[in-house]
């Protein structure tokens, strides 16, 4: 893919044209910091490229906005962060359960509560995966660079299309807010099929067979949407069997593209002893230090980061934990991510977590010291 | 007769029905006239978008047959709002409750009155919370009686046509479950409107209001609404004293003012 000359840009800048990149056009928000800069590149780009830029009475009503106008065919993106993250749960679960197409950016900032509105954290880990109530599943992003913003945010825009599934974008205050350089690639590839109206003759909005496109609404498919439990034409259902059927239908549909769906990169030794698994912000100190610990030290070290947070990756902390001695989880919240490293490493290594939470993000020096007795 | 089989035929989801109501329900009534509403302002089928919130009648949704979204309790103009600015030449039809309107979706009904957009919303007024077991609401009338207020309700209500009105919507109209032809015209005129419209349908809910309120089973309920209503010419001659615990009914106001999504549209080239 041709490469045009960098472009100096921030994370929300980043996370706003990416979008745009990937087709979205519709974007509904509420004002709050860290992420106000998305909103306000969305406000100054749509209107010229014939999109729909509007700011919400509140949270609740811009997450509700746009799955309104994604059933209307568009592409759509909110972004917010901590307390208004929590008041879009509800129309999230709404939007994984009608299997409407979305993507809902949190950039972190410190909580609980209104906390430290300007202070980094990644403390949205679990409500990212949690927050909204009932058994669902869920795909949430975290990009550790502004380039990564760039493409996670495309990737999410189409996997979402993909999928009629919500994904989230978690960035940190700190990526949001940082400048970098990104290479914008020419060309047109970035961007999965527009969806379509012309369906074949047995087209079912929710098909038990599987992933079936969105229809957009206007188009003569008298379909239902609903928020209830519903056969396959989107009729409410109580009926236990169909029920079932329902909640596994949306898990499989992340099973079934796992490949596309779950996105590490690993950098280091081929059989490391220590490996560092994070993510976000926190895998540019972790990079620092493998940097010195293996390209200039030769000494046997790896990183895994985490670019996919949920559906978590098993299999390759699986895989890692059979290799190395120790996994060291730094993350910038009190171990939400720890737990799950610690689950699928089965006992096979040690698992240390590195922890800071005073609104400070955590330094080569903290992990170097933290790794020092395990390479001794 | 031969039309409303027709209708029926059309913009009816018969194969779902029965509906979920308790017997003497007004929803049925209110769904009737909404579909007739629908055939009376000339609306193409394939247009037609019917959002609901949660609750009694927002069940409704299911039982049309258009594209229907059946959405969150009182979200249904946010819902609305953003499928309306994606695809303008849709027509959608909002139907909320009181408690879904007026209580958890107050918020979006005076902001949707606000930004005029061309939305017709028919909000069942019942005055209680029927789906949840009759819990009383913004619109139960002060001292009724309600599971949450076995006493009669202390808090006073809304009246929701000047809600709107005062957060700027600009067409406002109501009728009762027992005047089914005036309910048809309104909604149909607050279709052909352009802009916010509301029109508050009141609606008996003999199971969860009428029973604890002693008002009778459902035909004396909508003998008491047809007794209350006042047209709204009516109401302009007589004195305010007379025109207590009276319902108004007909076009209570309509205005010309800017519709947002034309604007919106024309404000970028593409109007």
């Amino acid at each position: 893919m041709p490469e045009t000359k960098p472009v100096l840009m921030q994370g929300n800048e980043a996370c706003a044209e990416g979008a745009i990149r990937a087709g979205v056009r519709f974007y509904a928000g509420y004002p709050i910091t860290p992420s106000t800069e998305i909103a306000e590149k969305m406000a100054a780009r749509l209107p010229g490229l014939g999109g729909v830029f509007i700011q919400m009475e509140d949270e609740i009503a811009s997450m509700a906005a746009v799955i309104g106008a994604s059933i209307g065919g568009m592409r759509t993106l909110t972004a917010t962060s901590g307390p208004g993250f929590s008041l879009k749960q509800e129309n999230i679960g709404y939007a994984i359960m009608a299997e409407i197409p979305c993507v809902v950016v949190n950039v972190q900032r410190m909580g609980p509560s209104t906390g430290v509105p300007t202070a980094p954290s990644q403390g949205d880990v679990m409500q990212a995966r949690w927050g909204t109530h009932g058994d669902h599943p869920i795909i949430v992003f975290s990009p550790a660079s502004v380039y990564e913003t760039y493409y996670l945010t495309i990737a999410a825009v189409n996997l979402s299309q993909k999928l009629r599934q919500p994904v989230i974008l978690l960035l940190d205050e700190v990526i949001g807010h940082m400048r970098e350089k990104v290479f914008i690639p020419e060309g047109s590839k970035l961007m999965v099929e527009k969806s379509s109206d012309k369906v074949p003759a047995d087209w079912k909005p929710y098909d038990e067979k599987g992933l079936t496109p969105l229809v957009p609404f206007g188009f003569g498919h008298y379909y239902h949407v609903t928020g209830l439990f519903h056969d396959q034409y989107g009729f409410p259902t109580g009926e236990p069997s169909q029920v079932e059927r329902a909640l596994d239908r949306i898990h499989e549909k992340l099973d079934k593209y796992r490949d596309e769906v779950v996105l590490t990169n690993y950098i280091g030794h081929k059989e490391p002893r220590v490996v560092i698994v994070t993510y976000g912000c926190t895998v540019r100190s972790a990079r620092a230090v493998v940097k010195k610990a293996y390209w200039q030290n030769r000494q046997p070290v790896g990183l895994l980061s985490l670019q996919t947070l949920w559906p978590f990756p098993a299999k390759e902390i699986e895989a890692l934990a059979r290799q190395a001695d120790v996994i060291i989880v730094p993350e910038m919240n009190m171990g939400q991510i720890f737990g799950e490293v610690e689950r699928y490493a089965r006992g096979e290594a040690e698992v240390i977590s590195l922890n800071r939470y005073d609104g400070e993000m955590i330094s080569p020096d903290q992990i170097s010291e933290k790794m020092g007795r395990w390479l001794s | 007769m031969a039309v409303i089989e027709q209708l029926t035929q059309d913009f009816l989801r018969t194969k779902k029905l029965p509906h979920i109501w308790c017997p003497g329900c007004g929803n049925g009534i209110v769904t009737a006239a909404l579909v007739r509403a629908i055939e009376r302002a000339d609306c193409d089928q394939r247009d037609v978008v019917i959002v609901s919130g949660i609750g009694c009648s927002s069940r409704a949704a299911g039982y049309l047959n258009f594209n229907t979204l059946h959405t969150t309790h009182g979200r249904a103009l946010a819902f609305a709002t953003g499928l309306k600015l994606a695809r303008p030449e849709l027509k959608l039809f909002v139907i909320m409750g009181d408690g879904d309107c007026s209580a958890i979706g107050g918020n979006h009904f005076i902001h949707s009155a606000r930004r005029n957009i061309d939305l017709n919303a028919v909000v069942v007024n019942n005055h209680i919370y029927g789906m949840t077991g009759g819990q009383h609401s913004p619109l139960t009338p002060p001292g009724k009686k309600a599971t949450t207020a076995p006493d009669g309700t202390l808090e006073r209500d809304f009246n929701l046509l000047e809600l709107a009105r005062g957060a700027g919507a600009t067409f406002g109209a109501r009728s009762t479950a027992a005047q089914p032809r005036q309910l048809e015209q309104l909604i149909s005129r607050g279709a052909k409107h352009k802009g916010f419209s509301v029109v508050e349908a009141l609606s008996p809910c003999p199971i969860a209001y009428g029973r604890k309120n002693k008002l009778g089973g459902p035909v004396d309920m909508l003998r008491n609404m047809k007794e209350k209503s006042i047209a709204v010419e009516r109401a302009s001659e007589m004195k305010e004293e007379d025109l207590q615990d009276k319902t108004i009914t007909g076009v209570i106001y309509s205005y010309d003012v800017p519709e947002y999504a034309e604007e919106y549209y024309r404000a970028i080239g593409k109007g």
